[in-house]
Formats: structure tokens, C-alpha cells, sequence
């Protein structure tokens, strides 16, 4: 090893000694487990620096506060449906009947010191959470990062979203104030309205009738072991995948599909992660602090008798409450029996179509493109036109549903007919994602086209120029070279070798029949580069570039 | 993490070493045998880029400099640890002013000790570390050809070995054997509820039951209830505590003056315009709890169902498909609104075994 020494990068490098309270330690462990091969290879592993790498680990490090707040808040809270008389601090609400579950959810909150702060830190880092994990999908997602070998890591993400928005449904009723009811509620009516076994599912659930007393003890132990058990072994599985597989990084300088450019885990990485998951911690304890989250004195004991005007659920939930609030009232009685289309459509498609088509996606793009290559290098959104449209306009449809599902406030703050917003909701739902689609689009390939352009004329320096005769002009300058580098970064998207026959002779086997042209046609539109760049050495950045007179050359690169 | 990793050369297709001969090449952590342009590797099997760019240390003296701010921020942490320590001492919780001074105190304090320690820990890497431009090389997911077909070996000799394939009556009783036992857990559910029978279909009113107002329990003289455009909110009494009759059973009752009755609600069922409908919303069960005088809208809060009430509640607009059951009311010999007899229709949302009981109530009829 210590032929490679450099003077500088090594300090200390050559016959190192360590002191002897390390190598006690150090000895001591590896003569037991054998550590040191595994850390010889991993301690200076090499993560790449981007911020948007950093999105996934906001929703790790929530994750560990959720654990560390939600068992301070299992040390008081009582799961119980039983019938109490308040007798705790909030005069308010003294002598009240309420489920001891409310009651202690209060004494959490008014007698338990740092109980309110634990309470309402648990709740922000759930939102936290999800959100965390949102940002990060989509980042995965439009970088292309979900692409081989990296199709199990998405595939666990999915599962984790979609089981932490269960998580937080739980969690959310669990206090069973008034609020929390409501949510209680709409979930046990679409859980009726699932065919053949709805009605089972609600007596199961619930121990009987709606709601019963079993239900906030159910979800109780749901919520606090089986979930969050489910997750910690799912956020391992993705965090050893992510460790073995080595993470992404964007195009650049000396970057290559199998290499791995930044810094080392240890010490770097290492210590920028703790400062991070202090960031989050900060931020969590200051909206803790100063943004209230889920006054549940003052919305009451629940009874199902009675609700309050502007129920929201938790954001995550919104787009699904939005969806119930556009459908159409259909209902379809097939002989005795009843199919609730307007429940079951809206809680079963919107999620059904975005987590499946999501879970899809990098097999279907695979065999769009025939591309079965591995994929280190992050692509950037604008040189994926189609798939950058396509997770715009799914946004769109979410962002749609999501907006909707506060209708009511909308329609109230901003004096638009409650009933006109709705309507407008049915039609945009479907118009909005195309619209998206098309915008987007054009605006990758104009990106791209900027690129291109900078390739091949350079930067605009800022400096003018007036030629003798009299012309004006400006000095264009050579790129910077890592942003040079960057742009280079951009990797054709393959086809089909059939896609790129000209339709002449007999297709191959995979191109025949409507599914084979189908295949064909999608690999064609998916993959065909609309503006490639120049080759290096081919721009002419010759110093002076016309300033009028550039949009012309824009149109030829097309 | 393979053997590859371990020694991070490029020439990954050298074919495995044969334990016991001597590794091809240079020793374990030098990549570059054979390659002189490419910079040696470092201690745990990494590269520069380019030579001395790899691990640039900063000015000494900046270091300093940044080392004093650290100092600062991790100071400031520390007396805000101690803070918060104290303010949990110090404030008490209670009423909802003390509660909210104490929440103030420790969440501000926490906030600041993390705060201030996460800067110190980014001034730290960024000022006082060295900027790294290392390089690691990558290596395919997949095992090489030989490794998998090894494996691929291995498995069939230890399927063979184990007699699982060979021996017919040893693996069909197995899977038999497994078939109950994976079974057994959903036997297990059973319990957790009774089966849901026709109690969907049925609500605690009962002839004669007396409505009384939500939260006061107080029976309704028919001949007080007497301003149009008024409305309660009414439950069964002796049901007042009751969630799960309360769930199915809480109603609204609203008077209107007789002429604004369209045809879709059954006079016979009302009293003096005194007209008692399901509260619960027939989309997902909501209470309807919202009314518009002017328009004798009853409006759902959770998704805006809006029904007509002046036209046996049918739905105006929105997600819920079938108007809200109206409960047959009259008054008892005392003058006291009571249930002529419970609905004739379920409440609620709708369920898979529901059906169109409006069709077969209008049916009997």
C-alpha cells in the first residue's frame, strides 16, 4: 500500500501507528467480527455531491425522529375507546366524556412538559416524512435514476410511500378528536363500499358497527409496531442497495458510467449527514415550536354526530379527498346488490394509477428502448423530453386532485362558486396532464437546444463590440469546462434496432403484430434526439458572434 | 461488496485468482500496474482525478479562522442544551398559557442547540476539511459468468442432495402439511369483529322513540319548533352517548312552511312542516351538518354533497348518489316529535349488499 503515497493527500500516510486507545478498541473488535476488510473497502467510499441527492435523506432522518417522538408520546398515550370523564389541566373541557384516548392525547398536551413540543414535532416530521420522500421520487425519478440496476430501489421507495401514507392515516386518527373522526369516518365509508367484501372488511376493522370501540386500539398497534417494523426493514433494504449499488451521480468532469466522482464517507460524508440530519432536527423543532400543528382542544371529543366545516385531512391524503370531491355521483345497483362507483373510483384510481404506472415505468421504458444496460450516470430532465413531460403531467394530475381537495376553502377565500371549481375540476383533471405534457416537452427541447447552442457558439460574454464598419456584435467566449462537461454528460436515448429501419424488408420478430408496432413506434417518438449536440471540436466560437441575426442558426439546429 | 471491490482494479475480466497462487498484477490496493497515466490509488481503494487534486487541505490560517466560528456555534449548542434543561425545570406546564410558555421555552432552545450545532458541523467540513475529488471505480451488478454458473451448480447439487426432487411423497406431504398452516392466521381474524348480518340496514328508532337535541337531550314540542327556517340537530333518546347508534341514527330536522314541500318528501312523514332527515351523509358517511336557509341546502362539509331539503333531501350536486332517508315522524299524546317507525331505507353510506331500497320501498307501497 504504501507505494501509492502522495505527498499532500496522505498525510501521516506510511508506517502509521494508531494511539492505543483506538487500537485496543480496534483489535479488540476485529479479532471478533473481522471488520477491518469491510472497512478498508467502505470507509472512503466515495458519494457524489449533489443537492438534490440530499432529498431522500430529509425523509430518512424524519424517520428516525418519528421514532424518537413517537416513543416519548407512547409512554402516556392510551390507546383506549373507553368512556372517561375529563379531569386533567384544560379547564375548557373539564368534566367533558370523551375516549380515554382523547384524554390522554390532552395529557400529553397540557400536563406532560415538552409533551405539546414531542407532540407537534411527531406530527410535523410526518408530513416531513412523506413529503421527504415525494421530492425524492421525483428526483429519482427525473434524472432517470430508477434505471438498471436500480429497479428494486424504486420499487421499495413506492412501497414505502405508499405504506407511510397508511402510517400516517393511523397515526392521524389515533388522538380521536373531533377532527380525527372525521377522517375515522370517511374511511369507513369507502371501506363499506369495496364489492363483495366491504361490509366484512368494516366489522373486521372495526370490531362490529362504526366505531365501535376496538378501532383506535387496532390501529395503535398498527401504527406503533407492525408499520414502522415494515418500514425500518424496507428503509435498510434501500439503504444496503443504495451502499452496495453505489449512488448516481450527474454528468461532469471525468465523470463516467463506471466510476463514482466526490467525496469519502469518512470523514466528509459522514460528518455533512450528521450536520444534515441536525438541519432537519432544527427545522422540525422550530415548527414544533412556532407553527402550531393539530390543536386537538379545541376541536373536541368526537362523536359521529357532529363535524366542523373545513375538515382537511394531512397533505399527503389530499388528492384523494380531492378526487372524492369531483366525482360525479354515479352508483350502479346490479340486482340486490350495490356498487358505489362515486367512493370507489376516486379512493382506488388516482393512487392506483400513479403508484402502479410509477412501479412500471422503468420496465416499460426498458422495453420501449431495448435498453438492458447498466446506468450510473444521472440523466438530466430536459435530455428525456418524453419522460420529463410524462412526470409533469402526472404531477399535474396529482397537483390538480391535491388543490381540490380543498375546494371549500378555495371557493370561500377567493369567491368562486363551490359548484363551478368542482366542475372545472372534472374537466381539468383531464385537459390540465395533456397540457402539461405538450409545455413541457417544448421546454426540453428548447433546453436542449440552448445547450446545444452553447456548445456550439459559447456563452455570451456581455461585451459589445462596433466593427469598423460600424455592426455591432457581441464577444461569445468558450464555455466553462465543467459546464461543458456537464452538457457533454447528455446520452442518446436508445431504440429499437427496428425503429431505426426505415420501414422497408421484413420487420424482426419483436416488431411484428400490433403489440411489436405499437413497441416500435413509442421507441421511435421516445428515443429520437430532436437536437443533437455538436461534436467537440465543431463549434466555432470564433470571438465575435452577431448579435442580431442568432435566431436563424437556433432554427437550423433542429 | 466482492472480492473485485476489495482490490479496485479496472481490469475487471481478469479471471478469478485460484486461492493459494499468486494474485496477477500488483499487490492488493495498487490499480495501476501496467497503467502509468492513470494516478495511483489511494488507501481504501480510491483515485484523484488528476494528480494533487484529489485532497486539497485549505489555508492553515483560514482553518483557523473557521475552527474559532465552529467553536462559537458548538458554545451556543451547548448553552442552549443547558437552556433547554433548564426551562424544563423552570416552566411549568398546565393551562393554556403556561403550556404555551413552556413550549416556547424548550422547543426554542432545542431548536437553537441543533440549529447552531448544524452549522458548526457545515463550517467544519467546508472549511477546516479538505475539498475532495476522489474517484472510486464502479463494477457491473452481475457476477461474473463463471461465479454464476458455480452458484447455479451449487444449487442444483444441493437440490439433489436433499432429495426434495427425487423423492415424490416427501414433497407432497410437505406442501400439504403447509397448506392449513398458511390458512390458520386468517382462521385467526375471525374474531376480530361479528359478521356484519343486516346491521347496516337497521338504526335504533323505534314507534314512539322521542327525538331530543344534540348535546342537551332535551325532548322537542312539535308547537315550539315553530320558526320556518329553523334547524336541529337531533338524536334518539336514551341513545344520546351511544356512538354507534349515534353513527347511523343522529338526524336533522328542519321546519319548513308547508308550500315549500316539493314531491320528492313523503308528507305522511312529517308533521306541521317538521321534517326529520338521516344526518349522515349517503356518500361516505359525513355528518351533513351545514344548512342554507334561503335555499333549504343541506350541505356536507367533507365533500359538498348538497341535498334539497325541501324535496325529500335529493342530491343537488356532488358525490353522494341518493338523497338522505327521511324518518316517519309525528308527535306523541304529550305533543313531543317521536319516530313513527325506524327508516325505511339504510343509512348512510352505500355498501355492496345495500341495493336500491328506494325501489323497493316504493315498490311495497
Amino acid at each position: 500500500m504504501s507505494s501509492a503515497t502522495q505527498a499532500g493527500a496522505r498525510p501521516g500516510s506510511g508506517s502509521f501507528t494508531p494511539p492505543k486507545a483506538i487500537s485496543g478498541i480496534s483489535t479488540f473488535m476485529d479479532d471478533r467480527t473481522g471488520a477491518g476488510s469491510f472497512l478498508k473497502r467502505n470507509l472512503r467510499k466515495i458519494f457524489p455531491d449533489h443537492w438534490s441527492f440530499l432529498l431522500g435523506e430529509i425523509a430518512l432522518y424524519s424517520f428516525v425522529i418519528l421514532l424518537l417522538t413517537g416513543t416519548f408520546l407512547t409512554f402516556w398515550f392510551e390507546p383506549s375507546m373507553q368512556e372517561v370523564e375529563y379531569t386533567g389541566s384544560y379547564e375548557p373541557l373539564k368534566g367533558v366524556h370523551m375516549s380515554a384516548a382523547y384524554a390522554s392525547a390532552l395529557e400529553i398536551t397540557f400536563d406532560v412538559r415538552g409533551g405539546l413540543l414531542m407532540r407537534q414535532i411527531h406530527h410535523w416530521a410526518a408530513l416531513l416524512f412523506v413529503a421527504g420522500m415525494m421530492a425524492h421520487m421525483l428526483r429519482v425519478f427525473f434524472t432517470g435514476a430508477y434505471r438498471k440496476p436500480r429497479e428494486l430501489n424504486w420499487l421499495i421507495g413506492l412501497g414505502l410511500l405508499t405504506l407511510s401514507m397508511v402510517e400516517g392515516l393511523f397515526g392521524y386518527s389515533l388522538p380521536d378528536d373531533l377532527l380525527s373522526g372525521a377522517g375515522l369516518r370517511i374511511t369507513q365509508g369507502v371501506l363499506v363500499s369495496v364489492p363483495l367484501v366491504g361490509t366484512y372488511l368494516q366489522f373486521f376493522l372495526f370490531g362490529g358497527e362504526y366505531p365501535g370501540d376496538d378501532v383506535i386500539g387496532r390501529f395503535y398497534s398498527l401504527h406503533i409496531l407492525i408499520i414502522p417494523g415494515i418500514l425500518l426493514a424496507l428503509i435498510s433494504a434501500h439503504m444496503i442497495l443504495m451502499w452496495v449499488q453505489k449512488h448516481t451521480q450527474m454528468p461532469g468532469k471525468g465523470r463516467t458510467e463506471t466510476n463514482v466522482v466526490g467525496a469519502p464517507f469518512y470523514p466528509a460524508f459522514m460528518v455533512k449527514s450528521g450536520a444534515y440530519f441536525m438541519f432537519t432536527f432544527a427545522v422540525l423543532a422550530g415548527l414544533g415550536t412556532f407553527a402550531q400543528i393539530n390543536p386537538i382542544w379545541l376541536y373536541g371529543p368526537y362523536t359521529p354526530a357532529d363535524i366542523s366545516a373545513g375538515s382537511q385531512p394531512d397533505f399527503y391524503m389530499g388528492f384523494l379527498e380531492g378526487a372524492l370531491r369531483i366525482m360525479p355521483a354515479w352508483e350502479i345497483n346490479i340486482g340486490d346488490y350495490t356498487l358505489a362507483l362515486s367512493v370507489l373510483i376516486p379512493a382506488l384510481i388516482p393512487l392506483g394509477l400513479i403508484m402502479t404506472g410509477a412501479a412500471l415505468y422503468p420496465f416499460i421504458e426498458r422495453w420501449v428502448t431495448g435498453d438492458n444496460r447498466e446506468h450510473h450516470i444521472a440523466d438530466r430532465p430536459r435530455n428525456n423530453p418524453h419522460r420529463t413531460a410524462i412526470g409533469v403531467s402526472v404531477i399535474t394530475f396529482y397537483g390538480i386532485l391535491w388543490m381540490l381537495g380543498a375546494n371549500d376553502e378555495i371557493s370561500m377565500h377567493f369567491h368562486i362558486s363551490l359548484f363551478a371549481l368542482s366542475i372545472f375540476g372534472r374537466i381539468a383533471i383531464f385537459v390540465g396532464p395533456a397540457i402539461a405534457y405538450f409545455v413541457t416537452y417544448r421546454i426540453c427541447i428548447g433546453l436542449q437546444r440552448k445547450d446545444a447552442e452553447v456548445l456550439a457558439h459559447g456563452v455570451e460574454s456581455g461585451v459589445i463590440v462596433r466593427s469598423p464598419e460600424g455592426g455591432y456584435s457581441e464577444i461569445h467566449v468558450e464555455p466553462d469546462e465543467d459546464i461543458a462537461e456537464h452538457i457533454r454528460g447528455k446520452k442518446e436515448i436508445p431504440t429499437l434496432p427496428s425503429a431505426e429501419a426505415d420501414g422497408e424488408g421484413i420487420p424482426p420478430k419483436e416488431a411484428r403484430g400490433p403489440l411489436g408496432r405499437l413497441r416500435v413506434k413509442l421507441s421511435r417518438t421516445y428515443g429520437t434526439d430532436l437536437v443533437p449536440l455538436p461534436a467537440k471540436g465543431e463549434g466555432h466560437v470564433n470571438g465575435e458572434h452577431a448579435a442580431v441575426g442568432a435566431g436563424e442558426e437556433r432554427k437550423q439546429l433542429h | 461488496m466482492s472480492e473485485r471491490e476489495n482490490t479496485g482494479t479496472p481490469e475487471e475480466r481478469v479471471p478469478h485468482r485460484v486461492i493459494g497462487t499468486p494474485q496477477p498484477g500488483a499487490p492488493a490496493g495498487v490499480a495501476t500496474a501496467g497503467e502509468p497515466d492513470t494516478p495511483a490509488t489511494l488507501d481504501g481503494g480510491v483515485r484523484e482525478l488528476e494528480p494533487g487534486t484529489g485532497v486539497i487541505y485549505p489555508d492553515p490560517a483560514s482553518a483557523r479562522r473557521a475552527e474559532r466560528l465552529v467553536a462559537l456555534l458548538f458554545l451556543v449548542a451547548f448553552l442552549a442544551g443547558v437552556g433547554f434543561i433548564v426551562s424544563y425545570v423552570a416552566f411549568q406546564v398546565g393551562d393554556i398559557d403556561r403550556t404555551a410558555v413552556s413550549n416556547l421555552a424548550l422547543g426554542g432552545t432545542m431548536t437553537v442547540a441543533f440549529l447552531a450545532l448544524a452549522i458548526g458541523l457545515v463550517v467544519w467540513v467546508r472549511r477546516i476539511m479538505p475539498k475532495y475529488n476522489l474517484v472510486q471505480e464502479r463494477h457491473p451488478m452481475a457476477s461474473e459468468p463463471e461465479v454464476r454458473e458455480e452458484v447455479s451448480r451449487i444449487f442444483a447439487q444441493g437440490a439433489q442432495e436433499s432429495g426434495f426432487l427425487k423423492h415424490k411423497l416427501l414433497r407432497r406431504t410437505l406442501l400439504l402439511a403447509a397448506a392449513p398452516l398458511g390458512l390458520a392466521p386468517l382462521v385467526l381474524l375471525k374474531d376480530l369483529g361479528p359478521l356484519p348480518e343486516d346491521k347496516l340496514r337497521h338504526t335504533v328508532w323505534r314507534k314512539g322513540m322521542r327525538l331530543v337535541v344534540e348535546g342537551t337531550g332535551q325532548p322537542i314540542r312539535a308547537a315550539d319548533f315553530n320558526s320556518p327556517g329553523g334547524i336541529l340537530s337531533v338524536v334518539p333518546e336514551g341513545y344520546e352517548h351511544d356512538l354507534n347508534a349515534l353513527a347511523k341514527a343522529t338526524l336533522i330536522l328542519i321546519k319548513l312552511r308547508p308550500e315549500q314541500f316539493k314531491s320528492g318528501t313523503n308528507l305522511n312523514w312529517t308533521h306541521d312542516g317538521i321534517v326529520a332527515y338521516s344526518k349522515i351523509c349517503t356518500h361516505v358517511g359525513c355528518p351533513a351538518a351545514l344548512y342554507e336557509q334561503t335555499t333549504n341546502h343541506i350541505l356536507c362539509p367533507c365533500h359538498q354533497s348538497t341535498f334539497d331539503a325541501a324535496d325529500g333531501a335529493k342530491v343537488v350536486f356532488g358525490p353522494a348518489a341518493r338523497p338522505l332517508p327521511q324518518l316517519p315522524i309525528t308527535v306523541d299524546s304529550e305533543g313531543y316529535l317521536v319516530a313513527q317507525s325506524d327508516f325505511q331505507v339504510p343509512v348512510g353510506p352505500s355498501f355492496w349488499e345495500r341495493g336500491d331500497a328506494e325501489a323497493e320501498v316504493r315498490g311495497n307501497a
